[in-house]
């Protein structure tokens, strides 16, 4: 156990694995974002939230 | 647009706290003006010496916190704060969570600024770049910032509309990451209880290294990412029409939030610094290209379709021609961060002409196109003249072109010049000979700048005579309209 807390103290070994970590998680978002059509729909819905308030502010909502 | 029967009673006023909107954009103009002139002044005593008229307190040591903090976040500070407690209203469609901590926010912000300008003239300084303020008032900052975080946070958790917009990612990220940023740069022992001195918690190459982790991450964070939540809303606002892609918006967000904390070290090149940390910050400034460039070409296909808007409505054209700069300049910094490059531009002019078409080009271009799409909206009236908006565009331009055409020639010749040796192998020039070279390109800096300060002039103008003639309260005829000509009246 001490061993593998030991090989966390090393930066040669903590750097690549960040870089494995983060380049896993943004690899990830690209998926999500682009790895689905119906999920593109939705996410692409998203953009027309400012042209929408005014509608809102002057319905008195 | 049908308007129900509620409209007459209930106005945005009333569903929304636009006074803070106000008084922070208000603030917005006043430190543009007074940073913007103290930035043309201490141009023109580079140029001119004779201008410090031997008073220490406005000597360029002095003066150049001053300017920068003005402009950093008296100027840049307001906007964001103004613009930020705008969006995530519009966007959230919810009133912002406790106005009492937004009135703190404001006074707190502007105090901190006015101390610190003072303490700057009076010669306190900790000595570290666009963090020149001394420990009490670091705290003061520290106070507003978790305030503003509340602020933010709590008012995207009371938020009506399901799904958090894009811009607000972006004000959040920068609101976290300056706190982070300004927490971790200031650690500081003060000398005693009641002196202003401090000394570092850090020493020798930490030290630098901290600082430039602060420092790359403040343009990172703040004038940034922060600026790109600005673009997001007040881009497909103005253009009538929503941002290009709201998937590439959201790659441009992660993007930067993965590359810019590791940048930082590229301002230490050539230095006693690790060269391993050398590599790793060129090599993720050389990767910011990216989403720098993605997010950009994002903003400007928003006009896709109605590029026409750029002939006829100036505002349009500042939003445009910040994205525009912002390209360039995020294409500017990753080549400077080379270390071979680096090695020719690095303690040269060409720096302060990256970081003026940076912050003239993209931080103060893009905050005049959002105030110029706000003010009208906030004041429930048309701006008092089209054409001042235009020569304001104009003399702006024509201004930061002049500014960093100024500094590339100044900063490359004087690189070329440092470097030159002659035919026995000693340096060809000496220092004064650089300093005396570069004399006609101070000259035309600072006349650069007279030409942005003028446009800021000329802003604070109308927008004094458009809020002078506008009303606080929506006339009932706009109310059952629903929507402001603002700009194309």
């Amino acid at each position: 156990m001490m061993e593998l807390l030991l090989w966390f103290t090393q930066f040669e070994n903590t750097k690549p694995l960040a870089l494995l970590i983060f380049f896993t998680l943004f690899c990830g978002i690209l998926f999500y974002v682009y790895g689905s059509r119906k999920r593109s729909q939705r996410l692409e819905s998203y953009k027309n939230i400012p042209l929408e308030d005014d509608d809102i502010e002057f319905k008195g909502k | 647009m049908a308007a129900t029967g509620t409209a007459a009673t209930v106005n945005s006023n009333e569903q929304y706290n636009y006074d803070i909107v106000r008084k922070f954009t208000i603030m917005t103009l006043i430190w543009g003006a007074i940073g913007m002139f103290v930035g043309v002044y201490i141009a023109s005593e580079l140029a001119f010496p004779v201008l410090n008229f031997d008073n220490p307190y406005i000597t360029f040591g002095r003066l150049r916190p001053v300017h920068t903090g003005a402009v950093i976040f008296g100027f840049g500070g307001s906007a964001l704060f103004a613009t930020s407690y705008y969006v995530v209203q519009r966007t959230c469609q919810a009133r912002l969570f406790s106005d009492g901590l937004a009135n703190f926010t404001f006074w707190g912000w502007q105090a901190a600024i006015v101390f610190a300008a003072l303490g700057n003239v009076m010669g306190h300084s900790q000595g570290r770049e666009y963090a020149e303020m001394e420990w009490p008032i670091d705290l003061l900052i520290l106070f507003v910032w978790v305030a503003y975080l509340t602020v933010f946070v709590g008012t995207l958790m009371k938020r009506k509309q399901p799904h958090i917009y894009v811009a607000n990612w972006f004000y959040l990220a920068f609101i976290l990451a300056t706190a982070l940023l300004h927490v971790f740069n200031n650690l500081a022992i003060p000398v005693e209880l009641f002196s202003m001195k401090s000394y570092s918690l850090f020493s020798g190459v930490q030290d630098a290294m901290t600082q430039w982790w602060y420092g790359h991450n403040a343009v990172g964070f703040f004038l940034t990412a922060a600026f790109l939540g600005m673009m997001y809303y007040f881009v497909p606002k103005q253009a009538g029409r929503p941002i290009y892609s709201y998937r590439l918006s959201v790659i441009h967000f992660w993007a930067i939030i993965f590359l810019y904390m590791w940048a930082g070290s590229h301002h230490l090149h050539w230095t006693a610094i690790p060269d391993w940390t050398s590599t790793l910050a060129a090599t993720f400034s050389i990767m910011l290209l990216l989403p720098s460039w993605g997010g950009m070409i994002n903003g400007i296909l928003t006009l896709s379709g109605a590029w026409d808007k750029l002939r006829t409505d100036p505002v349009m054209r500042f939003l445009i021609v910040a994205l525009s700069f912002y390209g360039m300049s995020t294409f500017e910094g990753p080549m400077m961060s080379l270390k071979d490059v680096n090695a020719l531009s690095h303690y040269t002019d060409w720096t302060v002409g990256h970081v003026h078409s940076g912050a003239l080009g993209w931080v103060a271009m893009i905050t005049f196109g959002s105030l110029y799409h706000l003010v009208p909206r906030l004041w429930n009236t048309p701006m008092h003249s089209l054409k001042l908006i235009n020569v304001h565009f104009w003399l702006a331009t024509i201004g930061i072109l002049l500014y960093i055409t100024a500094m590339w020639i100044s900063g490359i010749m004087q690189g070329l010049m440092w470097r030159a040796f002659d035919d026995f192998g000693n340096l060809q020039y000496s220092f004064v000979e650089s300093v005396a070279a570069a004399h006609p390109f101070y000259i035309m800096r600072a006349v650069g700048g007279a030409f942005f300060l003028a446009g800021m002039i000329l802003m604070c103008y109308n927008m004094y005579k458009t809020i002078r003639k506008g009303s606080v309260e929506p006339t009932a005829e706009q109310q059952v309209e629903g929507k402001l000509s603002a700009n194309a009246a």
